[in-house]
């Protein structure tokens, strides 16, 4: 099982790995339920459900799908959109740079598991202090995420055709609630929240100058610039 | 057609940047200006999509019930609220201003 020997002192190897799958299924679930709401909001935008399906199958990053559908949505061109999915899909690379060492895969098992980095499953790894534990982590989130958040969006996606005009039950508001708590952790130090409130600021004063899904990625500029300017004053 | 196009072309290149990061070597994080630009531009987007989500209309910068929504989602977080809590909130906050009347 562990390609580490345990630490005379450790907690019980067993009872570490049943903690890690109990918290993973927890995040697991949670995660997967919030699926339905995808498929709704997806549907509500004008994908089909084939094309919406397809996206939760293929794509399988929260906030890249709900940009993109929310891009396509207000009128603006595939390639706005799937520009502004990669985007958001960045801190997935991210991510795999911090997970690479920890999970030691290789060939065919990290081309596989590729597919399941994402927050939840990076979050539930990386704090792992053995390889089997993170493993068990990434591979008990990930999966379980990856089975329900499918499931649950086929259900949103045909409940949605179903229900109507999704204003009425404030899923367009959802989605803007689902982002500021994906962004919440990183509002909580001083230099977060001044680039976060110059971002929105930034794509607000954009939105009726530029076409619509174009905001988004000029507030992803403002990163560009402070990160440049910062990396600037750090050097030497 | 063009949403299939956004869907295919948008699925490969989040896979391969997920792929990418598991194969890159970590020397490149390393570099001042990658990590730099690199941290900072989750922050941005996801800020840039709340604000544009929630105060974007057909002509300009508009409130409604999807700000009164947001306004939820931030006292939830604030409470410690767990995600779906805060998603849940916001969308019945919205759902119940638009139900009596009071927002768009």
């Amino acid at each position: 099982m562990s390609d580490r020997p345990l630490e005379p002192h450790a907690e019980p190897h067993a009872e570490a790995q049943r903690r890690v799958v109990r918290d993973s299924l927890g995040v697991g679930i949670a995660t997967g339920l919030y699926g339905a709401s995808f498929g709704a909001v997806s549907v509500a935008s004008g994908l089909d459900v084939l094309q919406t399906c397809a996206l939760s199958l293929l794509m399988f990053t929260g906030a890249s799908q709900f940009a993109l559908v929310g891009v396509l949505g207000s009128g603006s061109s595939a390639v706005t959109g799937a520009l502004t999915a990669a985007l958001l899909g960045t801190r997935n690379t991210l991510y795999g740079l911090r997970l690479a060492p920890l999970l030691g895969w290789r060939g065919a098992r990290r081309i596989g598991a590729a597919h399941l980095v994402i927050d939840e499953s990076t979050a539930m790894s990386i704090t792992r202090p053995s390889r089997a534990l993170a493993r068990t982590g990434f591979l008990t989130t990930g999966w379980s995420v990856f089975v329900l958040w499918n499931l649950f969006t086929l259900l949103g996606a045909i409940g949605g055709a179903v229900l109507g005009d999704p204003r009425t039950y404030g899923l367009d508001a959802a989605v803007g609630g689902a982002f500021l708590a994906l962004l919440w952790p990183r509002l909580q130090d001083h230099d977060g929240r001044r680039l976060a409130l110059a971002a929105a600021a930034v794509a607000l004063l954009a939105v009726p100058l530029v076409p619509s899904g174009l905001p988004v990625l000029v507030a992803g500029g403002v990163a560009l610039v402070v990160g440049v300017l910062h990396a600037r004053r750090e050097a030497p | 057609m063009s949403a299939w196009w956004a869907v295919l072309g948008g699925a490969a290149a989040c896979y391969l940047l997920k792929l990418a990061g598991l194969s890159v070597p970590a020397s490149v994080l390393d570099r001042p200006l990658v990590r730099a630009v690199a941290d900072r531009l989750p922050i941005a987007l996801l800020a840039g999509l709340v604000a544009v989500q929630v105060l974007a209309g057909d002509r300009g910068v508009v409130l409604d019930a999807r700000a009164a929504g947001l306004l939820a989602a931030l006292g939830l977080l604030l409470l410690r609220a767990p995600f779906l809590v805060v998603v849940v909130g916001s969308a019945l906050t919205a759902a119940a201003l638009r139900h009596v009347g009071l927002m768009s």
